[in-house]
């Protein structure tokens, strides 16, 4: 049995999962991990109040210290996301990303499926530089310190791995529960529903880290080549790509998670994934 | 882009990473990462 990019995809992601949130027990009493290893950052999206959760959240830790009293841009951090961004690029969306994984469980939900529009895709370029960079050092209190709001406004992983779980156990943060909770919430709801009906629908819409990784497509060590000596030009690997990319156009497309899914469809083998610097010629 | 490039401008990625890294974690910063981790963000979970 041939082992697809898909099944090894699948794998990887359930292995990055519980390796990003392996305290499982803290579901049980409502505490969140407060180890040492909370000064590193996870590679995708994974909220740090995440009981179970054993890393930081990237974005999260951007804006934490980007907002912080003593430092306004975090030299730490944009050097995890160049590492991460120039090693894998948005392969950390398409094999890491536990918040990836649920999207696409959730997609599996029997209902219509929408495309999306290609004006969508740029939300997320607006929210990484409204959101994660300015406002947590514009928008500062009287003691300089500036609020995360990606994590405060938007983000729909931190309401639902953190949020829904500390509120269920602590009768405390309950009775804290306000007009912010409900935008939170609603927004986690319109997420999920769209993730039913559009293939990753935040991943494309609204993730900064998302967008941070697209970026790096082009240059990333683990990419996507197009062999223009096989490719026969069937069009296969753009009718089974759930992202809209078309691989033989774009294959650096900043939408494409390197899922491979184009990898397995092709007939002749034109389309490779890896971290093989040996490139086939570009029919774009 | 040519593949010289791409492999010019990976390698200055990654030493500028590891530069910036390095700096941060000098200057403290994953101190910072841990305290804001460590404790109950109240903006994640949605009580501000």
């Amino acid at each position: 049995m041939k082992i697809t990019y898909a099944i090894k995809r699948k794998l990887l992601q359930i292995i990055a999962l519980g390796c990003s949130n392996e305290h499982l027990l803290n579901f049980k009493g409502g505490k969140i991990y407060t180890g040492k290893w909370k000064q590193f950052c996870n590679p995708g999206l994974n909220c740090y109040s995440c009981p179970a959760a054993g890393f930081a959240c990237p974005i999260g830790a951007l804006q934490a210290v980007n907002g912080s009293m003593q430092f306004s841009f975090s030299f730490y951090v944009t050097g995890l996301l160049l590492a991460f961004g120039l090693l894998l690029g948005r392969a950390v969306c398409g094999w890491l990303c536990p918040f990836g994984l649920l999207q696409e469980l959730i997609h599996k939900i029997p209902s219509p499926k929408w495309h999306l529009k290609k004006g969508f895709l740029y939300v997320k370029y607006v929210v990484l530089v409204v959101f994660v960079l300015i406002l947590p050092i514009a928008a500062t209190d009287y003691m300089g310190m500036g609020k995360p709001a990606f994590c405060q406004y938007i983000c729909p992983a931190g309401t639902l791995e953190g949020g829904l779980f500390l509120l269920a156990a602590h009768e405390n943060l309950r009775n804290a529960i306000g007009a912010l909770f409900g935008l939170k919430a609603a927004i986690l709801i319109l997420t999920l529903i769209g993730c039913v009906l559009v293939y990753r629908c935040f991943c494309r819409v609204l993730c900064p880290l998302g967008a941070i990784y697209g970026l790096f497509n082009k240059f990333s060590i683990f990419h996507l080549t197009v062999d223009s000596h096989k490719c026969v030009g069937c069009g296969k690997c753009k009718d089974v790509c759930q992202m809209e990319v078309d691989p033989v156009k774009t294959p650096d497309s900043a939408e494409c998670i390197r899922c491979g899914a184009c990898a397995d469809a092709c007939p002749t083998g034109a389309v490779c994934l890896g971290f093989s610097t040996k490139r086939g010629k570009s029919l774009a | 882009m040519g593949s010289k490039t791409k492999i010019w401008a990976r390698a200055a990625g990654l030493i500028t990473s590891c530069v910036f890294l390095i700096y941060g974690l000098h200057r403290g910063e994953a101190g910072v990462v841990l305290n804001k981790a460590v404790n109950i963000c109240l903006e994640c979970i949605g009580l501000g």
